[in-house]
C-alpha cells in the first residue's frame, strides 16, 4: 500500500486548522506568484523560512515535512544541477528552495484543511459561475476524485509490476502498462456506478 | 417491494416476472449467470432493455434518481465505492445533498460511524483501513441516507472467514429490506427466501435452505 503523496488531513487545534480554506488558497496562491516575481540570490531561503514558520504555526511534524520533501528531492537535485550548469549556482539554488518552499506551503494547506471543507469553498467560491452553466457541486466532486485517483492508481501500478515480476516480465514494458491501463479504467467505471448508485452525480 | 415485469436484458438476462417483498432475499448461482445484472436492475444501474422494474411503484427508467435515493447499493469491492481521502469525509460525501449545513452534517457523520463502529476511524485514511473496515465503512456511506432497500453485490467476496461473519450480521440486523447477491451459502440460507440464477433465468426461487440444496445438487 502506497502512502498518498498529497499528504493527509491531520485536524488539530492550531490558528490555521480553524482558518477557513479560502484565505488558505488565495495565501498559497498568492506565495505562488511571490516566488516567481522577487528575485535574488537569498529569496528563496526566505521563502523557505517562511514556510517552515507557517508549518509550525500549523503544528505539522518534522516528519510530515521532510516526507512531503522526499517525493521531490530527486527532481530538486536534478533541477540544481541543470541551472547550475545552464545559469550559475545562486540561480540554482533559488529555483530550488522557491519550489521547496511552495511545496511545503502546499503541504500546510494539505495538512491543516479537511478535504470536507476545501470542497465546501471551492464550491462556494464558484457559486456566482453557475449563471454560466457551471455546476459548483460537480466541480467540487471532480477535485475530491482526482485527489482520491492519485494514490489509487500508484497502488495498482504497484499491485501491476509485482504481477509482471512474479511471472518474470519485469522488464517488459506490455506487462507492466496493458493492465494497468485496463485496471485504471475499470476501477474509473466501477467508481462512476458507484456515484451514481449513491445518487452523488444525480 | 420491487418488482420484476418481463424485465430482461439483452445477453445477459431473459425476461424475469418476480416480486420481491421478503425482508432478507439472497441471490445465488455460478459467476456470470446473472446475478449482479440482476441487483444492478433493482437501482436502475442496468435498466431494462425490455420490461420494466420497479420499486414500490416507482419505475427505474422514468424515475432512475428517486429509485436510487430508495435503494442503497453495496459492491463487492469498497474501494471503487469509496472516494474521499478520510472515513469521515466519505460518510459526508453521502449528506451533502441531504443536510446542507454543515454543524448538522457533522453530527448526522458521527452517529453514523458511532452506529457501525466506526467512530474511531473518522480521520483515518480510508487506504488505511482492512478489507473488512472498508466494506463496513461503504455499507455506514450508503446506510446514511436511510434508503429502504438495500442491494448488496456479493459483498463478502473479498474478506475472511471473521469479516465475511461480521458483514454478514451486519446485514441481517438492518432495519431495511435486504438483497443480498452471494456465494456465501450460510449467508444465503440465513435469509427468508433465495433465488437461484443460472444461464440468465431463475431456476429457483423459494425458501432459502431449499434453495442451497439446489444450488449445491446442480453443481454436483
Amino acid at each position: 500500500m502506497t502512502a498518498n503523496p498529497l499528504g493527509l488531513y491531520r485536524p488539530g487545534a492550531s490558528v490555521l486548522h480553524r482558518l477557513t480554506p479560502g484565505p488558505k488558497l488565495l495565501g498559497l496562491f498568492v506565495l505562488g506568484m511571490a516566488v516567481l516575481v522577487v528575485r535574488g540570490p537569498w529569496t528563496g531561503a526566505g521563502f523557505l523560512a517562511l514556510a517552515f514558520g507557517l508549518a509550525a504555526l500549523g503544528h505539522l511534524s518534522i516528519g510530515t515535512i521532510l516526507r512531503s520533501l522526499r517525493g521531490f528531492a530527486v527532481v530538486g537535485a536534478l533541477l540544481l544541477a541543470f541551472n547550475a550548469w545552464q545559469n550559475d549556482w545562486a540561480r540554482a539554488v533559488e529555483v530550488v528552495t522557491d519550489l521547496g518552499a511552495l511545496i511545503v506551503t502546499a503541504t500546510v494547506l494539505t495538512a491543516t484543511t479537511s478535504v470536507d471543507d476545501l470542497l465546501d469553498s471551492i464550491v462556494r467560491g464558484l457559486r456566482p459561475f453557475r449563471r454560466f452553466g457551471v455546476d459548483p457541486d460537480r466541480v467540487g466532486l471532480t477535485f475530491s476524485l482526482m485527489l482520491r485517483a492519485v494514490p489509487e492508481t500508484l497502488d495498482l501500478a504497484a499491485e501491476t509490476r509485482d504481477a509482471a515480476r512474479a511471472r518474470g516480465l519485469e522488464r517488459s514494458i506490455r506487462a507492466r502498462t496493458t493492465p494497468l491501463v485496463l485496471r485504471v479504467v475499470a476501477r474509473a467505471r466501477d467508481t462512476g456506478d458507484a456515484l451514481h448508485a449513491r445518487g452523488v452525480v444525480d | 417491494m420491487i418488482e420484476f415485469v418481463d424485465a430482461a436484458v439483452d445477453g445477459r438476462l431473459h425476461p424475469i416476472t418476480v416480486t420481491l417483498a421478503d425482508r432478507r432475499i439472497a441471490v445465488i448461482g455460478a459467476n456470470g449467470s446473472g446475478k449482479s445484472t440482476l441487483a444492478r436492475m433493482i437501482n436502475g444501474l442496468v435498466e431494462p432493455t425490455s420490461g420494466r422494474v420497479s420499486v414500490d411503484g416507482l419505475d427505474t427508467r422514468r424515475d432512475g434518481r428517486a429509485v436510487r435515493r430508495r435503494v442503497g447499493f453495496v459492491f463487492t469491492d469498497p474501494a471503487a465505492q469509496l472516494v474521499m481521502p478520510t472515513v469521515a469525509e466519505d460518510v459526508a460525501l453521502s449528506l451533502r445533498r441531504s443536510l446542507p449545513d454543515k454543524a448538522e452534517r457533522r453530527a448526522a457523520v458521527t452517529r453514523v460511524l458511532e452506529r457501525f463502529g466506526l467512530a474511531e476511524l473518522a480521520h483515518r485514511s480510508v487506504h488505511a483501513l482492512s478489507g473488512g473496515q472498508r466494506q463496513l465503512l461503504a455499507i455506514a456511506t450508503v446506510l446514511a441516507t436511510d434508503p429502504a432497500v438495500l442491494v448488496a453485490d456479493e459483498p463478502t467476496t473479498l474478506l475472511d472467514l471473521a469479516n465475511t461473519r461480521r458483514i454478514g450480521e451486519v446485514l441481517l440486523g438492518l432495519d431495511q429490506q435486504v438483497v443480498v447477491v452471494t456465494h456465501d451459502l450460510e449467508l444465503a440460507a440465513r435469509c427468508d427466501r433465495a433465488l437461484v440464477v443460472d444461464a440468465g433465468r431463475i431456476v429457483f426461487d423459494g425458501p432459502a435452505a431449499a434453495a442451497v440444496d439446489h444450488y449445491r445438487a446442480a453443481v454436483s
